[in-house]
């Protein structure tokens, strides 16, 4: 019981990381990114390589990571995505990122294969932790809730206390508003663009030992990220956050208590908040 | 310009509906392909099922603006129908394409009620988490649809009586050619009737249509029901004639693949579907037969190309082309 | 006189704004009537809950005594309430034949029909395009729509409307952003409009209001402030007030 709860709560915290991103470029900038996924499939072969190959402490992997994910995000973002803020549909965003989505997974099945890759994690990651006496949890569950509610939490401040949070508020608010405020917000949306970017390839890093990792990556875990935004809603750390711990303990628990269900109660359930709460369970539009 | 007079309006607007020479010349192309590639057939009835399917889909997404990341679970619908009515006894083909056009429909029709109100993105998502539901259900229920090994033993009776499926799928091709004319022929005559302009109409603007007295929800529940009906047919005519049904048939990679086809070809003039789905499944063949990887590189750019430069798809290209060589279409 | 629309107590909030705050009016069948109020005065919100498009917060709608509060729009619409947008609401690939043709069809409840061609229904644009021939709008009835001068598209609104065959026309600022001697040769198509179509008018431009009114209602914040014969109206204090307070910040 403490042990499904467990797990689910690293597995929700590691998928506020990865999706927390997608939630701030939908909120900010209205663009529906199903290449998402994309980006932290980057960061997790980066980590593969860097720690299987060239024996590069798993802990520099990360930040190595999250910085080729955000690299990747501001070329592309300069270069084809900001084409497609004005002027293009949702579907033609759809379209635009399953077709990035393709090339990125016949790339990896290119350079790396088809295989399932496999890490091997540091000595104090591995095994189990004693929390209390009979409660046993992996190590490894354990730092992923530290590392993501870490950063979950250095999100949540630099949103509400910096400037470039507020800035960056505004423009999720409303752009054209904001550009009259003289706030520079093609500048807001390339850096917001990478920094999302960047948390999805450092959530891809962390992910590789609990998701594995393999050329579908982007279109297996794509519709937890849709789920996150959906039921989270988008513009606050709050509300992806809680959506993700919630999608998180419901999945291990699902998965342990009802197999034979498998995935339909989740698909079901946002179904269901689309319908009755556009705006996310917690947007805020709710929080109002 | 002239002022026009009434009777030059009328015979204007009837020439609207009228056939084009293009379009017999059209309809010779799956003719002639039997006799130019008959080691081919079972290809060529694939693409003219997913040629069927991505009409379905255009009378949707290109008449009524209704867009759908899950048209899938109406093709996997019909294919689980037609499959396990021939499986379970019943393998006349004709009835079990109008079962599945009738419970595709059905679920087409309940399900359009989730999709009336909301912005397209709640739309792409609602048909996304519908179609993934669907094919989780029939992952799950191993005993009726075989899971991931796919249903097998799938027994289909001659078409009408006197025809056998074939090894070579000649009758499977000329089946499937047959169910898609006549298909194209209604659905040609629905997107010209009052009924397909008021669609357009919607597409264009609904406000407008809401103050003109139009039943727009009602309309829209009745394209979802129709458009989920032909998808359902499409499905039922590939378990037909492959005698199978594959778990993929309902997944999310059919509902991106129709609506890549149909967005390749053009929409709203349901020869783009068809043109769509030609285009895509004869690059797939030649592509994928080199690598697989390769295939998917190359989907993956066209998409991203055709976003960029070309989001009225081939037909769009043909259009644009037209016009600077100063062909004004009629 | 009777009155053909009439509102009782209409209210609507959107979250903590009141667009509309308790508004009882009343329409008589035939009249020739104007509802004018500074920017933000709730009047196209008013418009549109005569339409259905919006839903009170409380009170009632009637038509001909009838509560149509709870009506979807079409249904209105077939009743004989009909509306025109402040800004064009047009079909942009339609060609203002098929456009106005299409409307004719909703009226006539044939626009159900899926096997004949819309474009052989004579009738229907024989009927369009003599309507289009009353507008002047004949020589662009089959161009695409989009292109067509600002002027004309105020006019294929106006035709949309008039194709429903109304009992009752809310034209909301028809000539707005209209060049003057077209709204002009506009008013007079409305003016001329027979006395069996009520009209409710928005209208900005008093001129025209005082012309083409024979009973005025002034709104500000959401509520009637007069509801009268032009003289009175022109003749009331708080209506002044309300005036040249605007003109003041404008």
């Amino acid at each position: 019981m403490v042990t499904v709860l467990f797990d689910g709560i690293a597995w929700g915290t590691l998928l506020f990381v990865l999706a927390v991103g997608l939630s701030v470029t939908l909120g900010l900038m209205n663009f529906v990114n199903l290449a998402h996924g994309a980006f932290a499939m980057l960061g997790g072969y980066v980590t593969v390589v860097m720690l299987n190959r060239f024996g590069v402490p798993f802990l520099l992997c990360l930040p190595a990571a999250a910085l080729a994910a955000g690299a990747a995000g501001v070329i592309l973002e300069r270069t084809l995505y900001r084409r497609l803020y004005e002027g293009a549909s949702h579907l033609d965003q759809v379209l635009f990122s399953i077709g990035l989505v393709f090339m990125a997974m016949a790339l990896a099945d290119f350079i790396m294969g088809s295989q399932q890759q496999i890490v091997h994690m540091p000595a104090f990651l591995r095994g189990q932790v004693r929390l209390m006496p009979g409660v046993e949890v992996g190590a490894y569950r354990l730092f992923l809730i530290a590392s993501c509610g870490a950063t979950a939490l250095v999100l949540h401040f630099a949103l509400v206390r910096t400037r470039f949070g507020s800035r960056l508020r505004a423009g999720v608010d409303n752009a054209r508003t904001a550009r009259g405020l003289g706030i520079d917000v093609e500048r807001v949306f390339a850096l917001t663009f990478a920094a999302g970017s960047a948390l999805a390839g450092l959530g891809g890093a962390l992910g590789v030992e609990i998701l594995g990792l393999d050329p579908t990556f982007p279109v297996k875990y794509m519709v937890f990220f849709l789920i996150v935004v959906a039921v989270g809603g988008s513009g606050t750390v709050t509300g992806p956050l809680l959506a993700s711990l919630v999608l998180g303990v419901c999945d291990a628990a699902g998965k342990y208590y009802l197999p034979q269900t498998g995935a339909f109660i989740i698909y079901a359930v946002m179904v269901a908040v689309l319908i009755l709460k556009p705006q996310g369970l917690f947007g805020r539009a709710a929080a109002r | 310009m002239q002022p026009l007079g009434y009777q030059t309006l009328r015979e204007h607007m009837r020439a609207r509906s009228a056939w084009k020479p293009a379009e017999y010349l059209i309809w010779l192309i799956p003719i002639a392909a039997w006799f130019v590639l008959p080691t081919h057939l079972s290809l060529l009835s694939q693409i003219a099922i997913m040629g069927l399917f991505a009409l379905s889909l255009d009378l949707l997404l290109g008449y009524a603006g209704i867009v759908s990341l899950g048209h899938g679970a109406f093709f996997g619908l019909g294919a689980y129908v037609a499959g396990l009515l021939g499986k379970y006894g019943w393998g006349e083909p004709l009835s079990g394409l109008a079962a599945a056009a009738l419970v595709a429909g059905a679920f087409g029709y309940v399900s359009s009620f989730l999709v009336l109100r909301g912005t397209d993105l709640t739309r792409l998502m609602v048909t996304l988490g519908i179609a993934l539901m669907l094919s989780e259900v029939a992952n799950k229920m191993h005993w009726l649809t075989g899971g991931a090994d796919g249903l097998q033993g799938v027994a289909i009776w001659p078409v009408l009586g006197l025809w056998r499926f074939d090894l070579y799928g000649r009758v499977g091709y000329a089946y499937a050619v047959a169910v898609l004319f006549v298909l194209f022929l209604l659905a040609r005559r629905i997107v010209h009737s009052p009924f397909g302009q008021s669609l357009r109409a919607i597409k264009q603007n609904e406000r407008r249509m809401h103050a003109l007295g139009a039943p727009v929800m009602r309309r829209i529940v009745a394209v979802c029901t129709l458009s989920a009906a032909y998808a359902g047919v499409a499905g039922a005519l590939l378990a037909q004639t492959t005698q199978f049904v594959s778990l993929e048939s309902i997944g999310f990679g059919k509902s991106a693949d129709v609506l890549i086809m149909l967005v390749l070809g053009g929409t709203g003039r349901l020869y783009g579907a068809l043109l769509g789905a030609l285009a895509f499944m004869a690059m797939r063949h030649v592509l994928s037969g080199m690598t697989p990887q390769y295939w998917e590189f190359w989907l993956g750019a066209m998409l991203v190309l055709l976003v960029m430069f070309a989001r009225g798809g081939i037909f769009g290209l043909i259009d644009v082309l037209r016009a600077r060589l100063g062909w004004a279409r009629a | 006189m009777t009155a053909v629309l009439e509102t009782r107590d209409l209210a609507k909030n959107f979250g903590g704004i009141t667009a509309a705050n308790g508004i009882t009016l009343s329409v008589n069948a035939g009249a020739r009537h104007a509802l004018i109020g500074p920017n933000g005065a709730g009047k196209t919100t008013l418009v549109n809950l005569f339409t259905g498009a919006l839903r009170p917060t409380r009170g009632e709608i009637l038509l001909d005594g009838t509560d149509i509060t709870h009506l979807p729009q079409y249904r209105r619409v077939k009743r004989g309430l009909v509306r025109t947008f402040q800004v064009s609401q047009l079909f942009p690939g339609l060609t203002p034949l098929e456009s106005v043709a299409l409307a004719i069809a909703e009226r006539k409840g044939i626009a159900w029909r899926w096997w004949r061609p819309f474009g052989r229904e004579a009738g229907l644009f024989d009927e369009a395009a003599q309507l289009l021939d009353e507008l002047g709008l004949l020589d662009c009835a089959t161009g695409p729509t989009s292109r067509l001068p600002y002027g004309r598209q105020r006019l294929i609104e106006i035709a949309l409307a008039l194709a429903l065959k109304p009992r009752v026309l809310l034209l909301d600022e028809p000539a707005a952003g209209v060049p003057r001697d077209e709204s002009v040769e506009l008013f007079s198509r409305i003016a001329s409009l027979p006395r069996d179509v009520t009209v409710l008018l928005i209208e900005h431009d008093m001129d025209i209001v005082f012309r083409f009114a024979e009973r005025i209602t002034v709104m500000v914040n959401g509520g009637v402030l007069v509801d009268d014969v032009p003289e009175k109206v022109a003749a009331d204090p708080r209506v002044r007030e309300v005036y040249l307070g605007e003109a003041g910040h404008g």
